[in-house]
């Protein structure tokens, strides 16, 4: 029987993409003068925006999540493209307000939208884009559906431009970038925030670039594994860093102290979960109460904690 | 009569895959939006699934629960509850449906003649905004229906494995439990126990591509199970790709104590899984 389902879902596998790239080819949109966004000079040569604590919305064109870039003797290394094209041009015109040397590396943190939805803003850059060696395949199980799902909420001009476009330089381990007598530490970790989570250390001035590894004010949201991402703490926190731009919160943050709130949000939360499991309760009922003692020390709580709740459960099940 | 069953519900998953293709894109796009559920969708499918044969409405005989909103788009909690009398005679099956899935048929299940199983539990993706529906075909031949309205997750949510290495890497590995009876005092030789049953699967849905190969991953997922007790089934699943991965089933059934629960399944790629779990009168 397996085989005749098989091929009519391959079939339908292929109708899906085309379905979804020659919508993206189709549609074109014009740019107006841009604003260059309004990053900060958080220590020499390194540059930071501060995401809105949000979800993507048109009325925010993406904007949550920490953008950066570094300046080197010869180039320029940028951490995350952010929400939208129109935020990744804004990030591209806040970078050549202070260069114009060029942009060697557009470094992807990890698959989600708000980090990497500003990618297509680089094509004609030459950037190199990289990421951790996972991130290929995660696009590719859920691009389609990322440009689909945001539809709605961002709207049909913002997602216009939008294009997944993945990793070339693809980190397994840690490996060294020179972006010109500044050398960028890439670390791809195992499965926490997600499958393929990058971190980026700046040697020079000692800043920690986290991606989603670290969640201050913002939920974290959970889309790798919940005891992957509990495991690594150790290692996170053992980074020596002066001090630290996080995937989302304040730009900087204490290092390592930056870890702290997120540490006691997930050690509820497995607390909860295990206890439900081991009480029998449903995943169903389950995921309503779990890690409640945190809702008020977080913003967009109700958006994600029955959503990780969720998740927590269907992997500590298996413990 | 179980094989034959099984083969039906293959062919109708496949049916239904190809005469959605064309449909199911827009529709997605267009429900996405909408703010009333329409059932368009729907009223194109059901003659693909079930011929020309009238559905009536669940009456109470099939009860579905889902959270109104998919928080998590890749496990949608689902639970169904069975409720028959002497008029309708047992439910034979039951058929759950994703209606803006790509492939639709999420599960056909079938049931038992004394397995007495009163209550399943399942977990689904969810692509988009969508009715999910359980048909219940009962002894007497009649469909009865029930559904519910899913909203689609918000935010990076999305229908795919969060650790695909780890979904690999302990493919197969399955785990049963059984929990203590809710009530006291029951006749010791059959009463209802309810079990959970996790099969580590990637059930992954082929509808991806890798970017650097530019091939298609193919599909792999489990498309039969079979859970019995001694010589009796109890239940038995014909599984698509719209069942979450690592599949999750939990119920309610009337159990003989002493007898090993069995379970057997088997993968798209011909790999079969099995294991027994012994249920002593103590456990019951
Ligand atoms: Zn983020
Ligand atoms: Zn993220």
């Amino acid at each position: 029987m397996s085989e005749p389902t098989r091929r009519s879902v391959l079939k339908t596998g292929v109708f899906f993409a085309c379905c979804g790239i020659s919508h993206v080819r189709l549609a074109r949109a014009q740019s107006s003068p841009v604003e260059p966004l309004p990053v900060k000079e958080i220590t020499r040569g390194v540059f930071a925006f501060a995401g809105r604590p949000e979800m993507m919305a048109a009325n925010n064109e993406g904007e949550i999540c920490n953008v950066s870039f570094i300046i080197g003797d010869e180039a320029v290394a940028v951490i995350d493209s952010g929400g939208s094209v129109a935020e990744g041009r804004e990030l591209l015109a806040a970078i050549r307000a202070r260069t114009n040397k060029p942009i060697r590396y557009l470094i992807n943190t990890h698959m989600h939208p708000d980090h990497i939805f500003g990618n297509a803003a680089f094509g004609e850059t030459g950037a190199i884009v990289v990421g951790h060696h996972n991130l290929p395949r995660a696009l590719s199980a859920r691009g389609d559906y990322y440009l689909q799902s945001y539809r709605d909420a961002m709207g049909s001009e913002l997602m216009a431009d939008i294009k997944i476009v993945p990793p070339t330089k693809l980190i397994t381990g840690e490996e060294q970038l020179d972006i010109g007598n500044r050398k960028l530490t890439l670390k791809a970790w195992k499965p926490a925030h997600t499958d393929n989570d990058l971190t980026i250390f700046d040697e020079q001035s000692g800043t920690f670039f986290t991606g989603d590894l670290c969640f201050i004010e913002h939920l974290p949201t959970m889309d790798g594994s919940l005891l992957g991402w509990i495991a690594q703490l150790e290692e996170l926190k053992g980074i020596k860093a002066k001090f630290a731009v996080p995937g989302h919160g304040p730009v900087p943050s204490a290092w390592p102290q930056a870890l702290e709130q997120e540490q006691r949000y997930f050690d509820a939360l497995a607390r909860d979960i295990r206890k439900a499991i081991a009480d029998g309760v449903p995943m169903a009922e389950a995921v309503k109460t779990a890690a409640e003692s945190e809702r008020n020390d977080w913003r967009l709580f109700d958006e994600y904690n029955v959503r990780n709740a969720t998740a927590a459960f269907a992997e500590l099940e298996w413990e | 009569m179980t094989i034959n069953a099984m083969r039906l519900g293959s062919r109708v998953v496949a049916l239904v895959i190809l005469v959605l293709v064309g449909a199911a894109m827009p529709f997605a796009a267009g429900a996405q939006s909408a703010s009333v559920p329409d059932t368009k969708t729907w009223d194109g499918l059901k003659g693909d699934v079930f011929g020309q044969k009238p559905i009536g409405d669940a009456d109470g005989i099939i009860t579905i629960d889902a959270p109104k909103r998919a928080e998590d788009a890749a496990i949608v909690p689902i639970d169904l509850h069975f409720k028959t009398d002497a008029a309708t005679g047992r439910i034979k099956a039951v058929t759950l449906i994703v209606d803006e899935n790509p492939s639709p048929v999420a599960a056909v299940f079938q049931f038992g003649k004394d397995a007495g199983v009163t209550h399943l539990a399942t977990r689904l993706r969810v692509n988009a905004y969508s009715y999910v529906r359980a048909i219940a075909e009962t002894e007497d031949g009649k469909l009865h229906m029930t559904q519910t309205f899913v909203k689609a997750s918000g935010g990076c949510s999305a229908p795919a494995m969060k650790n695909q290495d780890e979904a690999l890497a302990s493919l197969g590995k399955m785990k049963l439990r059984v929990f203590t009876a809710k009530t006291p005092g029951n006749e010791p030789m059959t009463r209802a126990t309810e079990m959970q049953l996790m099969i580590r699967h990637p059930n992954n849905s082929g509808l991806q591509m890798d970017q650097l190969t530019r091939y298609y991953i193919p599909a792999h997922f489990i498309q039969g199970l079979t859970v019995s007790q001694g010589d009796r089934l109890i239940m038995s699943m014909e599984g698509g790709i719209s069942i979450s991965e690592d599949p999750n089933f939990r119920f309610e059934f009337d159990a003989k104590p002493g007898e090993d629960v069995k379970v057997e399944a088997a993968d798209t790629e011909g790999k079969k899984f099995q294991d027994e779990l012994p249920l002593e009168s103590s456990s019951l």
